[in-house]
Formats: structure tokens, sequence, C-alpha cells
């Protein structure tokens, strides 16, 4: 008899598997964890990019609430997203630019053509703060809270959907007020 | 798979080319190094090792050493640059984990969460060996022949009786073949 029992073991494993793979087919396994989670925006030293030669500081980031969004004129989903988040900053959603690997004259350029939407814009042409952020691709929106802590990361571009479902929920959670 | 197998079905010039454009592949793969300058031949030799064993976070099946993104090459400046600054390899993964996570480590910590990645095949392929032997070890131990004549049993006599008759029966197939 117990032998017999055993040999339900292989159905038990693939029934164990079945169910470990189905929770995974919902995530998407090329999105990074985000590491930053529960820490504030690393020290940074960096231009501003519309005004040249003013050095910034994490002091001169706004009051929080806010998005950090990442962007670079050879960024393709960047250009996608980015009427959006004009839309969104007329609105008056907080968002701070982080100009990443990118080169002033032509990120001035695509801002003139394309609308201005960021409250300031950090020039990371070097990608310093982009990497002690753990930012690895173009575009990213980082949700920093009311206490200036990183809280949730957007990877990819964000339009009426991610805005509606995640971004605006999570930001009205941290206090800000439509 | 000893050469002589190998040349044997593929001949000894397509050997020999395989094997060229395998050591030239493993050249191309240990250029990144030769672009940096390194203090030291020992640094250069670290850079090599974990610049492999760091994966890229944007290409994830490559490691920066290989891969062309820019977030690779970015991750390669940086490991020169701390290796330069006198960090340890474990300082070096770690300043890498603070900002990708665990996932940029090509070789996952061995902790408690990853103990089932870790040492879960090995557990799998010896539970398969073990059930394995005690199957075989039981089909053994079966008292019976095939012809239902218990094993061990005969004495000479029977055995000689029970050999005549089991020829008889592989006669009379043989007589029914050659119809």
């Amino acid at each position: 008899m117990t032998r017999r029992l055993l040999l339900f073991i292989p159905l038990l494993a693939f029934g164990l598997l079945f169910y470990l793979f189905d929770a995974e087919l919902d995530t998407n396994p090329g999105e990074l964890q985000m590491a930053r989670e529960g820490q504030p925006i690393p020290d940074f030293k960096l231009e501003s990019l519309t005004r040249e030669g003013v050095l910034l500081t994490n002091a001169d980031l706004p009051k929080p609430p806010y998005l950090l969004n990442v962007w670079a004129t050879w960024c393709p989903a960047c250009v996608q997203e980015h009427p959006f988040l004009v839309q969104l900053s007329e609105q008056g959603v907080p968002i701070v630019g982080l100009n990443y690997r990118d080169e002033r004259p032509k990120a001035l350029d695509w801002l003139a053509r394309l609308n201005n939407p960021y409250v300031e814009i950090l020039y990371d042409s070097k990608g310093k703060l982009g990497l002690d952020l753990g930012v690895y691709g173009a575009p990213e929106t980082y949700l920093i809270d009311a206490n200036g802590v990183l809280v949730y990361r957007h990877v990819g571009a964000v339009n009426a959907d991610v805005w509606e479902n995640s971004l605006k929920p999570k930001l009205v959670a941290t206090g800000w007020k439509p | 798979m000893r050469p002589e197998f190998v040349i044997s079905r593929i001949g000894r010039r397509a050997l020999i080319a395989v094997a060229l454009l395998f050591s030239v592949l493993c050249t191309v793969v240990s250029a990144n190094a030769d672009v940096y300058d390194f203090s030291s031949e020992e640094l250069r030799s670290r850079f090599e090792t974990l610049t492999f064993e760091l994966r890229c976070p944007k290409c994830q099946n490559q490691n920066i050493a290989d891969s062309n993104s820019v977030i690779a090459s970015d991750l390669r400046d940086e490991v020169q640059r701390l290796l330069e600054d006198g960090y340890s390899d474990e300082g070096i993964f770690n300043y890498m984990t603070d900002r990708y996570g665990e996932f940029v480590l090509y070789e996952p910590a061995v902790n408690e969460r990853t103990a089932v990645l870790w040492f879960g095949p090995l557990a799998a392929a010896l539970g398969g060996l073990l059930g394995l032997y005690f199957w075989l070890r039981s089909r053994s131990a079966s008292p019976v022949e095939r012809d239902g004549t218990a094993k061990g049993t005969l004495s000479d006599e029977s055995r000689a009786s029970r050999l005549a008759r089991l020829k008889a029966e592989a006669d009379s197939l043989e007589v029914t073949r050659d119809r």
C-alpha cells in the first residue's frame, strides 16, 4: 500500500511546480527589484540642465512628495510618454526630471519642441546619480514620498493606465492632494 | 567525447576549424580588460573575474564583461574605479547589490531563501537515484521466474526437465515462424 502511495510523489512535485510557476505568470521577469526602496535619494551634486553652471544638491530638490522621471533624447519611449507627463504637470503633479547620459544642447532642444513638464531638471550626463539610484534604462519614474523616501519605481513609459492604477494611488497615499 | 570519435564524425579539418573559432571567441571576451589602465596586473585580473560575475541589469543573460549596453559599460567603468579606490571583491559586490539588488550577482548568495535554488536540483537527483535503487532491488528480490517456477527451488532433475520443456516450446515457436 505504501509503495502505491509513493507513486504519487511525482504528481505532487508536479503540482507544486505548477503552483510556483503560475505565481510567476503575472510578474515581469525582466524588471529588477528596486534596491533603494525605503531610502532617500542618494547624495548628488549635479548641474541644473536649464541653468548652466548652477550646481544642485539634495537640498535643492522641491518639497516632497513628487515624481522623479529619468529621461533622455536617445530614448524613443521617452518621446512617447512625454505628452502625458506634460498633461500631468498641467494638472499640478510635481515632476523632477533626471536627464540621463545625455547632451545638454540636444536635451534643451528636445524640451523646446516637446514642452517642459519639470519643476527642475538634474543634468546627469555621466549617469552617476542614475547608477546610485539603480537606473538601468530609460524611461523610469520614481515616487518620492512626503519624507523624501524612495517608495516606488515604474520601469517603462508612464501612460494613463500606469498613472491611474499605480502612480496616482501611491502618490495620493503619500498625502499629495490632486 | 574522445577526439577520434569526433574526427570520424565531422572530419579533421572541421574539428580544427571549431577549435580555432573557439579560441578566437575566447580572446574577444578578455579584450575589455585591455581597454582600461590598471595600476597593477592583480587589479586587471580581479577586474576580469568581477565583470564575469556581475550580471548586466539590462541584458540579463549577459555579464557586464560581455554586454554592449550603456549600463554594462558604465558598470565596468565603476568596477575599475572601485578597484583603484581599494575596494575588496566583497565591497564591490555589496556596492552593486546596494544599487541593483541581489539579481545583479551571477551567483546568488547562499542563504535560507536561496537554499532551494542551490540544493534543490541535487536533492531531487539524489531522491531519484534512491528511488531507482529501491525499485531495482525490489525487482531482483522477486520470488518467481518468468514462467511461474519459484526461484532457487529446482533440484537438478527438475531443472533438466524444465530445460527440456522450454526447449520444446522454443522449437515449436521456430516451426511456426518458418511457415
